[in-house]
Parts: structure tokens; sequence; C-alpha cells
């Protein structure tokens, strides 16, 4: 079985004005998103309390609320989780949040809805720690796309293809936060790990593609670089969709599977590899073609060793 | 002809024996289990083991394997009736001669278990349990040992009568907290002088002078270094007596470890009671010494109940002798400012320091009682909570007893050793003696309550995803690549069997997380996988023979897998290390996944495709 059974040879570089001016426009909705909407961040950053509780029977939402809000607990935030008999409860953070009542305060409070209400999970988190939370994700960020970033500077010999894998990567992660902006998807700290390992993941298609590139330029120093570009691009595309097809198999088992916890984390990992797809051959490569990439960038000596080599 | 070399086929042989063996223990199901230790984590002996075993025996409980691990007893039921009647059996016989803990273990097989090999233990997502996270002052130790120190200033320079016009504590080189002593000396103060009473008191500390408006001013700096060392001994000794806590819980494993600069991690999987163990392990405990009363006999105090008068009857923890002290108390735990067990002249020895009001204290005491014994006693206070008419109460309970009593050999004040003891002994009294009190008591500031069922329904959907995720994976390999995509299905197989064994060696936790890294590892080894497949078909249409684009296909592929998958590793790796909980736990798995999966890949992959092809000579087509 083949998805292509012969080489392709679609003309990717022709039509990149057009690709750049979509993802331009996503980019700016998802940051537009992220600037009015916001992310709904999970307590794990702005500390508070967040309790999972199960009932055995369906439960009313707008009947929990009212016996919380009797029990004294303000602004608390209650939703589904997965079914109609688990409930989330968030709480923002208290004065008081590590007092010993609070399980029992809730438990009596959705004891009044439902008399075989039980609380299966609590976490206090004290605002302190989400504030360190948050600066250490930024700082595994930073670091990740610097490191990224001089390694393919190292052993690709340009920063070119460096600037379109970073460009590449940070547009991933930006439409994953949109969506997740859009949909009011709670933000917790497996949906940072999964952000990512969306970096991770969109890099490894950026990486395979320049990996091609190189090659072809290193067979036909002559040929237009757009031309290499597209060859390359083309003789990997039965991996990349092969690799993706197989890789959202898994994630999606995730998704279906792996319960409210991993809802969050599979969602952001889904939409990652289906635009990392879309990045790596459409902006990683355009850019670097945009920036003036040719073969002497990648094998810099060769002209030179051709030079010193004449007698 | 494709060849390999042998010592390539051999060492994926023996990498993946090995991998097999750790693996092997994650395999076996859990059973429904005691876990008995004692109280002061001395280890349990086969003695005991044979004792607990013949009581079940008479009582009728059956059992399925009793053993000693790690110290403790282990006894494995059939099913939970077994083990309840077994835990009443032993309480009830043995009564508080052990911690007991109902919980669940794995029916590892003895010569696995003998091998010392352990399946991953449970992040308390899956098993459910208590995660509580501490945050400790880690300023106030700074704060505390400075004040100490200007407290033995001020009385050195009163003892060689210098004159003081003020001392402080200062901030200096852009410290935000005290980290100084500033001493503005009086105006007729004879500066040698000052310096000569300071110099023992204040060892240690950078010292300089100045002539200010006041006066001549010294001021001595704490070394960053000394600074450092102060923060972590007051997060260690935090983190020994939360641990010593935690195993007086009768959690199976309690985890206590250190997290970033100031926190403590405790995780106490099966605990469900919140308010008690939170109680329990913020209790405070506290030391007295006390001079041994040498007039009377502790014997016939203990035959005959009669104490006498100022005087308390206990009984030595270390030989279980009585012992009668003065109720006079020459110092206490928070006047102890260090102990550490090392070796010494006379062999093992703690050696303990007490601030200058306990060492004047111990000082005058030590020189009146030469060659008489002095007890250590440990003090602790927690709440017990008892039914009584079917109502909860809960009460206050002091418990004191002697942890150590040796006889005075010389005359000592702030610093003095504790011999006599074996290395052992002398390590756990260093850690009782620092554990006494906590200097800085740490402060909880975020807990997770994970329910048990909540855990068994995460484990299950964790392995439900990663079965269907992987079966779904192995059939459309199956399809897409023929032959080549079992040569695959075996390689990815392996790759989680690697993965398993790694985690297990390195005792790493798993958690619902780590099952999602897993998981994706499995894509990451895919890809590998397919580069190189997509790569021999690719050489196939170009004309080449079969054997030769598979060489070429492994060869063109390795720079892109490689290249690959460090810039995955370097993501993997930066999450692990800025990571925590969960976010580690998910990095650790991807990246030894990543490593893992490009050895299977590369290496694993290409031994078994050069043994199916490799001594063909004829090779019309490939199935791929």
């Amino acid at each position: 079985m083949e998805f292509f059974s012969h080489q392709t040879n679609f003309q990717f570089m022709a039509t990149r004005k057009v690709w750049f001016g979509l993802s331009i426009v996503l980019m700016i909705a998802a940051l537009a998103l992220l600037v009015t909407r916001g992310l709904n961040l999970a307590t794990d950053f702005t500390g508070g309390v967040t309790v999972q509780a199960s009932f055995p029977a369906a439960a009313d939402l707008g009947a929990v609320r009212t016996q919380i809000a009797a029990e004294g607990f303000r602004d608390a935030v209650v939703e589904y989780v997965g079914s109609a008999r688990a409930v989330a409860i968030r709480l923002p953070p208290e004065r008081d949040q590590t007092s010993s009542q609070l399980r029992s305060r809730l438990e009596s409070a959705l004891r009044k809805v439902n008399s075989g209400a039980t609380v299966q999970s609590l976490s206090v988190v004290g605002p302190q720690v989400g504030a360190e939370l948050k600066k250490s994700a930024a700082w595994a960020l930073a670091f990740t796309l610097l490191f990224i970033f001089l390694y393919i500077a190292w052993r690709f010999h340009t920063w070119r293809l460096s600037l379109g894998a970073i460009l590449a990567v940070l547009h991933d992660p930006i439409l994953v936060l949109g969506f997740f902006a859009l949909t009011q998807i709670s933000f917790d700290l497996p949906v940072v790990a999964a952000v990512l390992a969306v970096i991770g993941y969109s890099l490894n298609d950026t990486v395979v593609v320049f990996d091609r590139i190189r090659e072809r330029f290193e067979g036909n120093r002559r040929l237009a670089p757009n031309v290499v570009l597209d060859q390359a691009i083309n003789q990997t595309l039965s991996r990349t969709i092969m690799t993706k097809v197989v890789t959202s198999i898994v994630v999606v088992a995730l998704l279906v599977l792996g319960g409210p916890v991993l809802r969050g984390f599979s969602a952001a990992l889904l939409i990652g590899i289906l635009a990392g797809t879309y990045s790596s051959i459409y902006i990683s490569s355009a850019i670097a073609l945009e920036c003036g990439l040719t073969a002497e960038h990648i094998f810099p000596s060769a002209r030179k060793a051709a030079v010193d080599s004449l007698p | 002809m494709l060849e390999y070399a042998r010592w390539k086929y051999i060492l994926i042989a023996v990498v993946l024996a090995v991998a097999v063996l750790f693996a092997l223990p994650n395999v076996f199901a859990e059973a429904p289990a005691l876990q008995l230790a004692h109280a002061d984590h001395s280890a349990v002996t086969t003695a005991e083991l044979h004792a607990v075993t013949a009581v079940l025996q008479q009582d009728k409980v059956a059992y399925t394997n009793a053993y000693v691990q790690n110290g403790r007893l282990v006894v494995l039921f059939a099913n939970v009736p077994d083990q309840l009647r077994g835990s009443d059996a032993v309480d009830g016989k043995f009564q508080k001669k052990y911690i007991s803990a109902k919980t669940l273990m794995p029916q590892t097989p003895t010569w696995l278990r003998d091998l010392g090999l352990k399946p991953m233990p449970l992040g308390l997502d899956l098993s459910g349990g208590l995660d509580l996270l501490y945050q400790v002052d880690i300023k106030s130790a700074v704060r505390q040992i400075l004040q100490t120190y200007t407290q033995d200033a001020t009385r050195a320079l009163a003892e060689a009568h210098v004159p003081v016009a003020g001392i402080t504590n200062v901030a200096t080189g852009g410290s935000t907290v005290p980290n100084a002593i500033q001493i503005t000396l009086g105006p007729q103060a004879d500066l040698a002088a000052a310096q000569r009473a300071l110099a023992n008191p204040l060892n240690g500390l950078t010292m300089t002078t100045s002539t200010q408006s006041g006066g001549l001013v010294i001021r001595a700096t704490m070394p960053e270094a000394t600074i450092r060392q102060r923060e972590n001994y007051a997060i260690e000794q935090d983190i020994s007596i939360l641990r010593n806590r935690a195993n007086q819980l009768g959690v199976s494993e309690p985890i206590v470890q250190r997290q970033g600069n100031d926190r403590i991690d405790v995780q106490l999987p099966g605990i469900q009671n919140m308010a008690e163990v939170k109680h329990l392990l913020g209790q405070t405990a506290t030391l007295e010494f006390h001079l041994n009363d040498t007039e009377n006999s502790a014997y016939t105090a203990q035959q005959t109940g009669n104490v006498p008068l100022g005087d308390k009857l206990y009984t030595d923890t270390w030989n279980g002798e009585p012992v009668l002290l003065k109720r006079e108390v020459i110092a206490t735990g928070e006047q102890l400012t260090n102990a550490s067990a090392s070796e010494g002249a006379q062999g093992p020895q703690v050696n303990v320091t007490l601030d200058s009001r306990a060492g004047e204290n111990m000082l005058r005491t030590t020189k009146a009682n030469v060659g008489k014994p002095m007890g250590v006693v440990l003090i602790t206070k927690h709440s017990v909570t008892t039914k009584m008419d079917g109502k909860e109460q809960t009460r206050e309970v002091t418990t004191e007893k002697v942890i150590n009593d040796a006889v005075i050999d010389g005359v000592f004040a702030d610093r003095f050793q504790i011999t006599g003891l074996t290395l052992g002994e002398a390590q756990d009294l260093a850690i009782l003696l620092r554990s006494g009190s906590f200097v800085t008591p740490p402060v909880l500031v975020s807990q997770n309550l994970i329910g048990p069922s909540l855990g068994a329904a995460n484990i299950r959907m964790g392995v439900m995803a990663l079965v269907i995720g992987m079966a779904s994976v192995l059939v459309f390999m199956a399809i897409y690549y023929k032959v080549f995509g079992l040569v695959a299905d075996a390689v990815l197989i392996a790759n989680v069997v690697l993965l398993t064994a790694l985690l297990s060696m390195m005792h790493a936790s798993l958690s619902l997380p780590g099952i999602a890294g897993i998981i994706l590892t499995v894509g990451i080894a895919v890809d590998a996988n397919v580069l190189i497949y997509e790569r021999v078909r690719e050489e196939l249409r170009k004309g080449v023979s079969p054997q030769a684009a598979i060489r070429a296909g492994f060869e063109k592929a390795f720079s892109a897998i490689a290249d690959s998958n460090v810039t995955t590793g370097i993501a993997g790796l930066v999450l692990w290390i800025f990571g925590t909980g969960a976010i580690r736990g998910f990095a650790i798995v991807l990246t030894l996944g990543i490593a893992t999966s490009m050895f299977t890949s590369l290496m694993g992959s290409r031994a078994l495709v050069t043994l199916m092809y490799g001594g063909r000579r004829k090779l019309a087509r490939l199935h791929i």
C-alpha cells in the first residue's frame, strides 16, 4: 500500500505568498483571541482550589453552583469533565486554603445536590506556586527555542534555515494557544508539556525536509533554489503524511480513551501536529528561500575549495 | 550481499535480554498485601517473619506469599477479606509492635525479587493518595544563625571588657536579607582586644574594620558559601524530619524529596485522611538533655513503681533498660544548631553544636558532673482520634523517650561529641537529634488529593489508550509496509520493552503524563522506521537492486533521523530540567524514548532486515 505510487511534483514554492498570507491571517486571529479572550488558566497557574466530584446520576450544574455559593465560596467555576456525572469545581485562591475543613464544606454542599456525591480529588495550589510555574514555563520555552536555533545553525551552516525553523516553530504553538483561547478549554500544566512537545514534533518535520534540501543541493548546485526546495518537499511528502497519520492515530486514541486529565493535552498535540505538517511544508523552507538561501550557504567551502584546487 | 557486524548482533541481543529482565516485574498483577515495619525503621528479621506466618496459620488465615523486603515484612493475600482478617490477626497478636499498612503489592516471583528487580512505582494520579508541597523559609534559617553569631559576639566583647556603642545586623554586598554583623566600638575601645575577643566566636566570618563618624566599626560578613550551607542544612533537616514522620504513617512507600530551591514534595500513596496526616507531618517535637540520677537505682524504681522525687523514669529505646533522669533541663532541641555523624578517634561519633546559652549551661553542668551519665529525651506531640460513644474525639498525646544515654567524659560547652556508638547508630542518632524540632518549620503551599477510584479509572484509561493506540499502529504498519511493516512492529514492541526497562531501572514513578509519553514515543519510533522504508522504496523506484536499496535506505535516512531526534530531544531535555511534577514525568519518558527509539530503529531494524535478506544471493523483489 502506498499513498503516492509515483513521485509527486507539486510546486509548493510557487504559491508560497498565498500561504504566507493565510498564516499571517491565522496568527493575527490567534493573537487577537489571546489578547481579547485570553486563556482559561487552570489553578496550576492561578493558584486556588480544584475539586473533582462524582455523582451517582447526572448532576445539575446550576444546583451545584447554587449550593457552592450558599456554602460561602465565591466565583466558583463549575463544569462537567468527561461525563454529566463527573463535575469539576474551581475556586479562586482563598486565604485559608489549606484548611482541612475545605473538603468537608464542599462535600456537604455537594451532598445537598445529591446525597451520593463524593469528592474524587482535591487540589490546592498556593498563588506563589502558580506564579513560579508561569515563570518556569516561559523559561523552558525560551531555552528550547534558543538551543534549537543554535543546533540548526550549526548543523546546516546557515541562519536562514534556523530562522525558517524558528518562525515555523513559533507559528505552531501560537495557533495551538489561539485554539485554546477560542474554545476556552482549561489550560493546565499537561497542556504546556504538549505545546513544548509540539515544538519538538514540528521541528522534527522541518529538519527532515532541511536534511533533504541539503542533500539535493549537494548533488545539484546549479539548480534554482526554489526547484531544489520543491524537490525536497515532494520527495519527503509520503514520509510526512505517513508519519502524521500514525502519530495522529495514537493521539486520537489518547484523546478518546485517555480520560479528562489528558483531554486538553491530546487536543493540543493534535492541533499542533496538523499545524506542524503545514508549517514544515509552507513556512520553514519558504522563509529560508525568501532570505535568499542558496547552495553556497549550506556548503560555504565549496567554491573556495574549487578555486584553491586550480593549478 | 548485506552484512552486519557480529558484535552488533551480540550487543542488540544482550541489551534486549537485559531489558526484558528489567521490564518483566511490571507484568505481574497486584494483590492485596500487608506491610509491617518497625517504628524505628530497624529491619524486620526472618525470625519475626516466621512468627507472623505462624500466627496467620494458627488463625487459619490463608496467605499466598510472605517475605522480608528492604527491612519490611510483606504478606500477600488472594483477596481483600483475607487481607483484613490477616491484618486483625497480626494486630491482635503483636500489639503495636509494627506499623502496618494495608496496600497492594505486585506478585513478583521470588527469583525476580531476589535479583532486586522491582516494577515502576505508580504515581499518585494512578494509585490515589495525597501529595503535599511544603515551602521552607530558608531566609529565616540564615537570620537565626546570624542572631546566634550576634549573641556570641556580644558576650565575647563583654567578657573581654571592650566597650561597645552598638551591634546591628546589616545586609551587605547586594544581599536582600541581613548577612553581616556591624559592631560599632565605644570611644576608648582597643581594636586589637576586640579583634582578639571576636576571633573565636566569629570564626569563619570575613571581618573588615573601618573608621566611621560613630567611631571604629567592625563588620563581620557571612561568606556566601556559609549562607548556602545554612540554607541547605535547613532544607535537609526539614526533609529528614518529614521523611521520618512519613515513615511512621504506615504508608507503603512514601516519597519525600526536595523540589527546586526551597520546596519539599511529600507523596503519600494510598492516604486519604488529609487532616490527620497534615497534622502528623507538621507536628512539633523537642529534645531535652537531662542528667541521670546516679544515686537511685532505675531498676528498683521500675520494679517498685516508686520514682524518687525530682526524677522521671524512662526506658532507653536503644537497649530497653530503665533509665532514671533528673527533671532539670540542661538544654533543649531548640538550642541545638547542628548534629552530624562522623568517624572520630574513638570510633563513630555524633558531633553536636548548641547555641551560646545552652553552651554555657552545658559547661556549668559538665564541670560538676564529669564521669556521670547524661540522657537525651525526645518529646513528640501528635493528635490521636478515638471513637467514644460513636463520636470521634481528637486529643493531643505527648510521648517522651530516651534516645541516648552516655557518660560525660570531660568538660564541654556548646560543641561536644557523643561516642560509643556504631556508625549506623551514630547516623541514626544525628538524624534523630536534628529531626527533633524544625529549625524552620515548613509551610504547606499546595496539596493534591486523588481518590482511589479516580486513580483506578486513570490507570484503566491510560492503559486502554496505550493498548489500542499501539495495536492500531501495529496493524497499520503491517498493511502499509508488508514484511518490512512486521519488522517495524517487532522494533516498536522492543522499543516499549526497552523504555519500560529503563524507567524501571531508574525507579521513575509512572504517572498518566508518563503513559502519554510512552504512547508518543511509539509515534517517534514509527517515524524513524518510516524514514528508512520510504527511502528504500525511493531507491527501488530508481531501479536499484533490492539489497543495494536496503543499504542505501538505512544509510541515507540516518542523518534525517539523527537531526530530527536531536531537536526533539532538546525540547525533552529542557522540559526535564525546568519541569516539575506532571511535566517532568512526561519529559523523562519522552527523552528516554527518543534514545531507545533511535537504538531500536537504527540498529534493531537493520539487524533484523539483514538477517532476513542479507544472506540471499538472488533477491528478486522486496515486500515493502
